[in-house]
């Protein structure tokens, strides 16, 4: 189906069309660059941002290195990265703080892109590094918005300040100040109501607040999904109050998120974060170069590593290597590389960072959440005996697991036959290679 | 200020940067030749209605000129015009017989789309017709989704079924089918969490809702309606694919049209999946929600 494809996978099939050339004319140039052009306007890339990047694209293309060059597929694909990273900002940037606490941010946006969620994980995120957040619900108009935002931070059990009775949102964010001033919080984080860019009354609004509490910055909340309009929407909120950085949302979608690329043009304020996920703590800093790379679809393999990093524990790494070593891999272990796994998200995140994991072979593919717990619920069926040892399994062994964990036999069969698999794997690579599972990480995971 | 100002302002932006653009670019033309077709997707394309119905239109444009041996650049432009106007008057919304009470309204839509302001405004709309509604709160997973909701059908004057925050969605709903027998309302409205349509489980969660509907009232008239933000992009016409497969969208709320330029999407919705626009709201305000009038639609946007 057409619309399904992504940008990922169009620019892929341009760059397979490539990569078997060994010369390539001003006429292939002009025709992939039509199709990325295409692909990048599907993707809700703004006209004229569109423009711009083709052109500067196929100006660097057209020099005469790259079509004497003995690769000239690879070294056009890698123009098209650079320059889309350069486009996307260039390195990661970070949020700014005050020398004078509290730092305060305030974010903004139009309806429904997200501010307070983003909010919430923001506050989260800047928790880990020591901080003591404090969340102001200066959305007065929506109804029950600032329930929304005390909800949030008692999930995080993160302090929210809030006058229920206040219509006044400058006084609200002032009296904030004040409290957190007194109460030592740093940052604060102002959560505004959503507006349209063009209701001058209340873009008046955030320009007084902006007087009165001198944000460090201002962060502007945009939907992934957005789409030309995104071109004037960040035109606005730029000019109108001035911004400092981007929150880009609801990445977890199926966008291919053209908006990023508007946006950040069209501004010239870098994307500070990418909010992938409905848990809050689904937000990560924005790389630049790694959403070049998804969208080029080479694969967000440093995203990936970094989140099997920070959820994998070392240590655990290395006793499970000394077991593997010693006397090879049980069902005890297992079960907990799937729990490991689950810590670092949704599986087809995750598989979607794999490089080389095609994006058109992942449709239709859908990893089943449902099974991993099915096959928890198995296992932890099993006595300490049967985990370590799965031979002693037999048949009436294995209709009690089954009973025990609401599934079918066959449920417990295929497990069995699964983890067999694993382990021959496992003990191959255990014969290769002296690099070993700390080395691989928690790689073999057989679904 | 009535309705049709309020549509017609709304979409003054589109008009400009649909229309306004269009006849714009005809007055620098003095020929009909490639940089005019050119120049006209441009613009479409620059509008939200998306890459394949742009080119569509301009192939389709192509022809005309062809067939009516157009010479006059402003031909084209009231001809694309009409080719625009034809997409949407082409499929309307049929409203289903009513059945047994309750009708049933099951509202979904991705994050942020708007739909719980959508169901304030729709209960209204009911009750004001001196209707008998009964709102589920079935977004249950959202922070204070639940309480905004409630704060909306006090305004509408509409009954309110709600379980806590975190509960199965479709029992939520399953209680409502039974309050909604019980006090004989003539609406049962359904809302449901934000989901993306890319995420699975959620999406069987939805069905599971559906057919939950569909089992415990089946004499009973359910219509389902997506929830789109008009700002949205191309992804609009993926989520209406998908959200489709899940609950059968009958109709499309299209919410946000009193922005900027936008509802370009609209033309590519109509085309690419043919499912008509019910609703569209055009303001906060709780009657800023009206029944989508093509023939209403066309002649604020292509007004002189």
């Amino acid at each position: 189906m057409a619309i399904f494809e992504g940008l990922s996978s169009k620019l892929q099939d341009i760059v397979n069309k490539l990569k078997g050339k060994v010369r390539i004319t001003e006429k292939d140039i002009k025709e992939v660059m039509r199709e990325i052009r295409m692909a990048l306007l599907e993707a809700d890339v703004n006209y004229k941002v569109v423009k711009d990047f083709t052109n500067s694209v196929t100006e660097k293309a057209l020099g005469s290195d790259v079509l004497e060059s003995l690769t000239p597929g690879q070294q056009v694909i890698k123009i098209v990265y650079d320059e889309m990273t350069a486009l996307l900002g260039g390195t990661t940037a970070k949020l700014t703080y005050s020398s004078k606490p509290p730092t305060v941010y305030m974010l903004v946006g139009l309806q429904g892109s997200g501010k307070t969620t983003s909010c919430g994980k923001i506050a989260n995120l800047l928790r880990k590094d020591n901080k003591k957040p404090l969340m102001v619900a200066c959305d007065i108009y929506r109804p029950a918005a600032i329930k929304q935002l005390q909800v949030v931070g008692s999930q995080l059990n993160i302090d929210v300040y809030a006058e229920e009775n206040n219509k006044n949102a400058v006084a609200i964010a002032e009296n904030a100040i004040k409290h957190a001033q007194r109460n030592g919080y740093d940052p604060v984080l102002i959560d505004t109501a959503g507006r349209l860019h063009i209701n001058e009354e209340l873009m008046q609004e955030l320009r007084d607040m902006k007087a009165k509490v001198k944000p460090m910055e201002i962060l502007l909340v945009v939907d992934a999904m957005t789409g030309q309009d995104a071109v004037n929407v960040a035109k606005s909120f730029s000019e109108e109050l001035g911004i400092d950085g981007i929150i880009l949302t609801k990445l977890d979608g199926d966008t291919r998120g053209g908006a990023a690329l508007t946006v950040k043009t069209v501004t010239g304020k870098p994307i500070k974060f990418a909010s992938v996920g409905e848990k809050l703590n689904d937000i990560e800093p924005f790389h630049p170069d790694r959403m070049a790379s998804r969208i080029l679809g080479m694969g967000d393999v440093l995203s990936l590593i970094e989140k099997a990093q920070e959820s994998f524990d070392e240590k655990k790494a290395l006793e499970m290597e000394q077991k593997l070593r010693s006397k090879g891999f049980d069902l005890n272990d297992f079960l907990e590389q799937m729990e490991e796994m689950q810590k670092m998200g949704p599986l087809d995140q995750l598989l979607g960072m794999i490089p080389g994991f095609d994006s058109k072979a992942m449709k239709g593919l859908s990893v089943d959440e449902n099974r991993l717990k099915r096959i928890k619920a198995i296992i932890q069926s099993m006595t300490k005996k049967e985990r370590s040892n799965p031979d002693i399994i037999n048949a009436s062994r294995k209709k009690r697991i089954a009973s025990g964990s609401g599934t079918e036999v066959q449920d417990v069969n295929r497990l069995l036959k699964d983890f067999e698999q694993v382990n021959k794997l496992m003990k191959m690579m255990n014969k290769k290679g002296k690099r070993g599972l700390k080395g691989m990480k928690n790689m073999p995971f057989p679904f | 200020m009535g309705f049709f100002e309020k549509l017609k302002k709304g979409l003054t932006k589109t008009k400009e940067n649909l229309i306004g653009k269009i006849d714009n670019a005809i007055k620098s033309f003095t020929k009909i030749d490639e940089d005019l077709m050119d120049e006209l997707e441009e613009i479409l394309i620059s509008a939200d209605v998306g890459v394949s119905t742009s080119m569509e239109l301009i192939d389709n444009l192509r022809e005309s000129v062809r067939s009516k041996k157009m010479k006059d650049p402003k031909e084209v432009a009231n001809e694309l015009k009409e080719l625009m106007k034809n997409i949407l008057l082409e499929k309307k919304y049929e409203q289903k017989p009513e059945q047994e009470k309750p009708n049933v309204i099951l509202v979904a839509g991705v994050n942020g789309a708007g739909k719980t302001t959508s169901i304030g405004k729709i209960s209204k709309l009911l009750t004001s017709q001196g209707k008998k509604v009964v709102i589920a709160a079935g977004d249950t997973f959202r922070a204070a989704a639940i309480d905004q909701l409630e704060i909306w059908a006090k305004r509408a004057g509409a009954d309110f079924v709600r379980q806590r925050e975190g509960s199965d969605p479709a029992a939520v709903v399953y209680d409502a089918i039974v309050a909604s027998k019980a006090r004989s309302a003539d609406y049962l409205i359904c809302d449901t969490a934000g989901r993306l349509h890319n995420k699975k489980n959620l999406m069987m969660e939805l069905n599971k809702i559906y057919r939950v509907i569909k089992r415990e009232l089946p004499q009973s008239r359910v219509e389902t309606f997506l929830v789109i933000d008009a700002t949205t992009g191309q992804n609009a016409v993926n989520q209406a694919e998908v959200f489709s497969e899940a609950i059968d969208v009958d109709g499309i709320i299209l919410t946000k049209l009193d922005g900027t330029a936008k509802g370009g999407i609209i033309f590519s919705i109509y085309k690419q999946l043919n499912i008509p626009v019910k609703y569209i709201g055009v303001g906060e305000q709780i009657d800023d929600l009206k029944d989508f009038d093509e023939e209403m639609f066309v002649n604020a946007m292509f007004a002189e």
